[in-house]
């Protein structure tokens, strides 16, 4: 592996590189390829066989997509709602405006608790918040117990895919990095093997911790039930074992009711993992005191981090409709040549590309160039379980991208050579008299390749195209001319 | 019926045979057909690369140019789905109203020319002979915009002497998607290399689409490669008959 070593990350401050130059790293690391190649294609394989069960898959991506369209409306409601129904049951409420406010709000309750050390759910609302690093600033050890999140935090890595984040690394290089990292002497490249070593590491932990951090799957503004959707039980450790658990959630996480659930119960897991039934499932309600059972003391917080903002953006909104379920991922034919790191984001593939620029704000290099890191193949929409156009997002974000250039980047902005050229060619096609000379000099035909400022000058920076693809040559006479030739002849 | 073809930019400069055998096809069909020569560009390549402002005219002149047709039928299916899933979004944003109106009376009667042979004529067997191992890569968005389904393969199925093989891993992207195949020339290229793998693989002796600008991606691999498959469209395969 290369790329993947502190990669910088567009919630971090600090400017990160654009797709197009990270995906040239991660391009030329052939393991990667193959290991993200078989992973892809065997998940997208069985999540089309566990799909194509469901005589009624269709009505529920819609029923999906319509229960998330009417919670974002009514956002503001449910959110009173959830707040009053979490309180009602004995958890403690937070608001977090950013991803550094809700960082200071958990280090806080783990400080009251004299907490070292806590347990971690896999989350990735954690990762954009980059809480780890924070409370590792404050002298707090955060433990992530999700294997693959276990991984990477011992690889000193970060996630490349949402739901596998060491989807980029395969078994061999999964124990060494165990050998090494956990000092083990022997330890085959078996699945059974690689999870017990694991396991034992974990076991300690979980008993020892006084503290769980979870993010949540879906929490239920009616009863303030917060719901964790997960594969391997070692969430559920994380969750009841400690006597304190907090939750970071995004605010676009929630639904109105519990009934809610019998739409995304049936397409998550599908969708994901390609199962029928979801493994672990652990849904919590405040705490239980009489019973004795789960923590003591419970604490959600509700992270904004520019979630308000992407909610009024009438066609960028669709994005906070997303439940995690990574189908979009393993369907994209340009996230399984690059892999995650490329998009320089915790939300990597055809999801990240869309909620990435506008969480972070239009006009920064790195997140500006995800959406433009896709081919509009639309196999991602076709995927998406609560049915988010990814593609039509994609379109609208580039036109926000196009739009913020020309308008705020002053003469740089209007002389890049992309805009010039594509001012010639909009006034060239506005004009049918313009458009036959500009055929006659040649001009149209290289349309796709119209980046290179100057259209009719081919090489230099098209080296891009004819690197690896010949031109063709052009025809001695445009179809309009044969038709004219034509009906002249014919004497019409 | 007022049929009108739409040839595109694209295919009127680079691709004049796959305009001349679209026109053949329809004529031998009894389909009188017209070209409206104020006709230039969908306005495609701009609004999908984020010049939206500037595709505006260009829709405004496609409504324009093609409003008095009852059919507009053309010989791809990627312009085909700018104006059937786009062209609305473009009204909204030019604030036009009356454009909105124009283009919601439109779009129902653009066609791709697979949809309008097969769904508007209701013909398959056009009398076509082309005697070659022919397999067909389906087209981003023909597949999943225009949602073409079995059109066309029902029209090369009926097409004599051909000999359909199926392409392995069909429905996915050959890795062209317009200026991405520039902005993006390493991983549109990976791409492009698994496509052309799985066309090889087939052993055919040409490789068709209903999109000239996938075609062009991928016989520019292949010619770089010199596998000696070409590249075909799907109108010229209807248009060969043993005559021609
Ligand atoms: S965008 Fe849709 S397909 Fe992608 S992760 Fe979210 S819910 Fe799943």
């Amino acid at each position: 592996m290369t790329s993947a070593k502190h990669a910088p990350d567009a919630f971090s401050k600090g400017k990160t590189p654009t797709f197009e130059v990270s995906a040239r790293e991660s391009l030329a690391d052939h393991q990667l390829r193959r290991n993200l190649g078989k992973a892809t294609k065997t998940i997208r394989g069985k999540r089309a066989e566990a799909v194509g069960e469901m005589p009624d898959w269709e009505e529920l991506r819609e029923a999906g997509r319509a229960l998330k369209e009417r919670t974002m409306r009514h956002l503001d409601h449910y959110l009173v709602e959830l707040e009053e129904s979490v309180k009602r049951a004995g958890g403690h409420v937070h608001w977090a405006r950013d991803g550094e406010e809700a960082n200071r709000i958990i280090a806080e309750i783990a400080r009251s608790h004299e907490a070292r050390e806590v347990v971690k759910v896999k989350s990735i609302a954690t990762d954009e918040t980059r809480l780890n690093e924070h409370l590792e600033s404050e002298g707090i050890e955060a433990v992530e117990t999700d294997l693959a999140e276990l991984i990477i935090q011992l690889a000193g890595e970060t996630s490349s895919h949402i739901l596998v984040p060491a989807i980029h690394k395969n078994r061999a290089e999964i124990r060494t990095l165990f050998m090494r990292e956990l000092g083990l002497d022997d330890l085959s490249d078996e699945p059974e093997a690689l999870t017990e070593a694991a396991r034992l590491y974990l076991r300690k932990k979980f008993l020892g911790a006084k503290v769980g951090v979870s993010g949540a799957n879906f929490a239920v503004a009616e009863t303030g039930t917060v719901c964790v959707v997960e594969s391997e039980g070692n969430g559920r450790m994380c969750t009841t074992l400690p006597p304190v658990l907090v939750t970071l959630m995004g605010i676009e996480k929630l639904i109105p009711e519990w009934r809610d659930f019998e739409v995304f119960m049936q397409t998550l897991p599908r969708s994901s993992t390609a199962e029928r039934m979801n493994p672990y499932t652990s849904f919590w309600t405040g705490v239980s005191p009489e019973s004795g059972d789960g923590p003591e003391e419970f604490h959600l917080v509700l992270l904004d981090n520019g979630r308000t903002d992407v909610l009024a953006d009438e066609i960028g909104r669709q994005s906070l409709n997303c439940i995690r379920c990574s189908a979009c991922l393993n369907v994209c034919p340009v996230y399984e040549r690059t892999g995650g790191h490329a998009y320089n984001s915790v939300y990597p593939g055809p999801i990240g590309a869309i909620l990435t620029p506008q969480l972070v704000g239009i006009g920064k290099p790195g997140p500006d160039s995800l959406p433009y890191a896709s081919s509009l193949c639309g196999a991602c929409y076709d995927v998406c379980p609560v049915k988010i156009n990814i593609p039509e997002v994609l379109i609208h974000l580039r036109g926000k991208v196009v739009r913020n250039h020309q308008d705020n980047d002053g003469l740089k902005g209007k002389l890049d050579p992309e805009n010039v050229a594509m001012q010639v060619m909009a006034k060239t096609f506005s004009d049918r008299r313009l458009y036959e000379a500009a055929q006659r000099l040649a001009l149209i035909g290289q349309w796709p390749l119209a980046r290179s400022g100057t259209i009719h000058r081919l090489p230099g920076k098209l080296s891009g195209w004819t690197a690896t693809r010949d031109l063709k040559a052009l025809p001695k006479e445009t179809f309009r001319q044969w038709w004219k030739t034509r009906k002249n002849r014919s004497g019409s | 019926m007022r049929v009108a073809l739409f040839i595109t930019c694209f295919n009127d400069t680079l691709f004049p045979e796959t305009g001349r055998a679209t026109v053949r096809v329809l004529e031998r069909l009894g389909v009188e057909v017209d070209f409206p020569v104020e006709q230039t560009c969908c306005g495609q390549m701009h609004f999908n690369t984020g010049y939206q402002r500037e595709a505006i005219p260009l829709v405004r002149r496609f409504v324009e140019v093609f409003e008095p047709y009852d059919a507009v039928v053309a010989p791809s299916g990627s312009c085909v789905g700018m104006v059937r899933e786009l062209y609305g979004r473009a009204a909204e944003l030019a604030g036009d109203a009356e454009l909105a109106r124009g283009v919601e009376a439109l779009v129902p009667r653009v066609f791709e020319l697979s949809e309008f042979l097969v769904n508007g004529l209701g013909v398959t067997d056009i009398g076509a002979y082309y005697p070659h191992r022919v397999t067909y890569h389906p087209t981003c968005h023909s597949l999943r915009m225009l949602r073409v389904g079995e059109a066309p393969l029902k029209l090369l199925r009926a097409v004599r002497g051909l000999d359909l093989v199926e392409l392995p891993q069909a429905e996915e992207c050959c890795g062209f998607g317009g200026t991405f195949a520039v902005k993006n020339a390493e991983t549109s290229t990976a791409m492009l290399s698994d496509k052309l793998h799985h066309v090889k693989e087939t052993g055919a002796e040409a490789v068709a689409a209903g999109d000239n600008s996938c075609l062009l991606h991928i016989g520019g691999g292949l010619q770089r490669g010199q596998d000696g498959i070409d590249t075909v469209h799907l109108a010229e395969i209807l248009d060969a008959t043993e005559r021609r």
